[in-house]
């Protein structure tokens, strides 16, 4: 059934356009080469998380956000009003309204937390988007579907994280030069978008790149579902926090303090 | 009957080429929005919905208040509204557009306007508000165009007419609570977390429609020979006066529940408005401005002597609708981010061309709304 009307359209697609529709026949190609060989050494999880380790964290690095912004051409357009960014530092008090309080260990009160898009078990970003230009894959990462999403900003008013960017003018010209990630897309003014914990990356096998680019093992990504996993292992041990639980929302990415 | 809105007076033309010319600025201003993209607002990543939505908000609320005067009317056989259900409908007509509106030059990419339609999804507000917005606009235009018809030739109304009247009664309060609920689900926002959104949209709703209802028979009255009937004008006074009681003893509700719990995140929004929070106060004398104008119109209201003189109606017809204006239309959307989810204050205000845009399509609003009175009120005329 989906191989002969994607035949039909190629054919119709060819008749229509002639040599215009080259392109599109290389994008469906591509598709159906997906479907029959996936990437064998693809990462795979039932739920994918992410536990941040603050206690390993070296105060002035910004490894994992340098090494986002350049994976996913995220744009520099120096107005913080209009900003888009993926991964960013908070601080304690910031990132956790409500927990803070003033007799706090002095090291936490000075930690930077790195904050991100907690892929939320049970997301309202999701809930509220009125195209399903977000939402959630089988292995619990929140996506975003750049060219469906019309820029309604319901997920953003929605998320309880700001943890997510809207690019308010055309961001291709504010990406830095020589920074351009060919292999990932640049977006267009108009759509939101957020982390998507490099799902380009696991489809190659790859890890997350903040993870990969943390030589301080602050980072560790992994299967939630899987007893044996890394993540599964820390989270055993140590004692951990999440953003906002209270909000039933159930974040994806844990902090040890 | 579309004909009569073509021949008018002198001013009525000047009238209509003034809106015309202010829609003209602001198509400027939205092709400058459709090329360099929304980053011409005051928006932001903090305060990412602004004036528009914001006017959408207090604008299904004058929609909504067509209801006011459609069942006494229909449910209660009350005569005194037969002259002015159709401008009421008409009133609905031209707001709900203007909502339309709103949300589209609101959209970042509205090129894909008609992803809404193509990805139809039950679990998102705003799916469902398009639904609810666009069936309302319809029934009414459908309503008040046969109800006038059937008067002009002076016969009933067809017979298929009256279920959409009774069923425009729930629809009118589903396009606010529907409305209300883009806000109240979501997590995390503590201003709009709050059960009574959706009354207290109603509450006042009821209140700043008919007050503009009021003022617009008055208006009509004074440039045509049709008198709406100062029966009517009285008890949209009534209905105006019990709606702002309401909708103020709503906000009060929500004071006490922030105040004497003291949670801070409820508190906080509401600090902002009213008393400022952390030395941020821009919307501080808008909103103390709208309690008092809702406070001076309600003791017009409430006493008989300037309730039944049509000059202090007037005025506190007016003063309704502002102060309503400034808390829905201006304070509660924006509010609603302010503090944003890590407690940082991020401040908003509207750039020109934000609001030259608004500006127009309050223009567009008015323009319809004066082409439909006209016709209305023509046939009144003729009919009288
Ligand atoms: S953090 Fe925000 S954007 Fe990310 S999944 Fe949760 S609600 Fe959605
Ligand atoms: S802005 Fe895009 S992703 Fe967000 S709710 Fe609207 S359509 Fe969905």
């Amino acid at each position: 059934m989906m191989k002969s009307r994607r035949s039909f359209l190629k054919i119709s697609g060819a008749c229509l356009l002639g040599l215009g529709v080259k392109p599109v026949l290389n994008a469906f190609a591509q598709a159906e080469r997906m479907e029959i060989a996936p990437n064998p050494n693809a990462l795979r999880a039932g739920r994918w998380a992410l536990v941040v380790d603050i206690t390993k964290c070296r105060d002035d690095c910004t490894d994992c956000i340098n090494a986002c912004n350049r994976a996913h051409n995220i744009p520099d357009l120096g107005r913080t009003k209009e900003e888009v960014k993926w991964i960013w530092n908070e601080s304690y008090e910031h990132a956790f309204p409500g927990v803070e309080h003033e007799f706090v260990e002095e090291r936490v009160k000075h930690q930077p937390f790195m904050v991100l898009c907690n892929h939320c078990d049970n997301p309202p970003c999701v809930r509220v988007c009125p195209v399903q230009a977000t939402w959630k894959r089988e292995d619990g990462i929140v996506m975003m579907d750049f060219h469906r999403c019309i820029g309604c900003r319901c997920c953003m008013a929605a998320c309880p994280y700001g943890s997510r960017s809207f690019n308010w003018t055309d961001p291709r010209p504010y990406i830095p030069e020589g920074r351009m990630n060919p292999d990932f897309p640049t977006r267009t003014k108009g759509v939101v978008e957020k982390c998507n914990f490099c799902v380009e990356r696991l489809a190659k096998g790859l890890q997350p790149a903040c993870v990969e680019s943390c030589s301080s093992g602050v980072l560790t990504f992994g299967d939630l579902d899987d007893p044996n996993s890394e993540v599964r292992k820390v989270l055993g041990e140590r004692y951990s926090i999440q953003r906002k639980p209270e909000l039933g929302t159930r974040p994806r990415v844990y902090y040890i303090l | 009957m579309l004909e009569k809105a073509f021949y008018g007076s002198r001013s009525y033309y000047a009238w209509i080429l003034f809106l015309l010319i202010v829609i003209g600025a602001g198509a400027g201003c939205y092709a400058y929005q459709l090329v360099d993209g929304l980053r011409i607002t005051g928006m932001g990543r903090d305060i990412s919905w602004g004036l528009y939505i914001a006017q959408l908000t207090f604008l299904v609320g004058v929609a909504a208040s067509a209801v006011m005067v459609v069942i006494p009317y229909y449910l209660h056989n009350y005569k005194a509204f037969g002259k002015i259900t159709v401008l009421g409908e008409f009133l609905a007509v031209s707001a709900v557009t203007m909502c339309g509106l709103f949300v589209i030059v609101d959209l970042g990419t509205p090129a894909r306007a008609f992803n809404l339609i193509l990805y139809p999804t039950p679990n998102s507000i705003l799916f469902w508000d398009m639904i609810v917005l666009n069936m309302y606009l319809v029934l009414n235009i459908v309503i008040a165009w046969n109800v006038l018809s059937a008067e002009r030739k002076s016969t009933p109304p067809p017979g298929w007419v009256k279920p959409l009247i009774y069923l425009s009664i729930p629809w009118a309060v589903s396009i606010h609570t529907v409305t209300a609920f883009l806000y109240a689900g979501l997590p995390g926002r503590h201003l709009w977390l709050t059960a009574i959104l959706a009354v207290r949209f109603l509450g006042s709703a009821f209140a700043a429609g008919p007050s503009l209802l009021i003022l617009l028979c008055l208006l009509v009255r004074k440039v045509s020979k049709f008198d709406p009937g100062r029966e009517a004008i009285q008890s949209l006074a009534k209905i105006v006066t019990y709606a702002l009681i309401a909708s103020i003893f709503f906000v009060g509700l929500e004071f006490f529940t922030a105040y004497y719990s003291q949670v801070p995140g409820h508190i906080h929004s509401l600090e902002y408005l009213y008393f400022g929070l952390e030395g941020h106060a821009k919307l501080v004398p808008w909103m103390r401005i709208s309690a008092l104008l809702a406070i001076v119109a309600l003791v017009f209201l409430v006493n008989p002597a300037t309730r039944r003189n049509e000059k202090t109606l007037a005025v506190a017809a007016a003063l309704t609708f502002i102060s309503l204006w400034i808390e829905k239309g201006l304070g509660l959307v924006l509010a609603g981010f302010i503090p944003n989810p890590f407690e940082h204050i991020t401040e908003y205000s509207p750039t020109a061309p934000e609001l030259m845009i608004t500006f127009a399509i309050y223009a567009i609003g008015l323009l319809i709304l004066t082409v439909l009175y006209k016709v209305a009120i023509s046939v009144k005329e003729e009919a009288a």
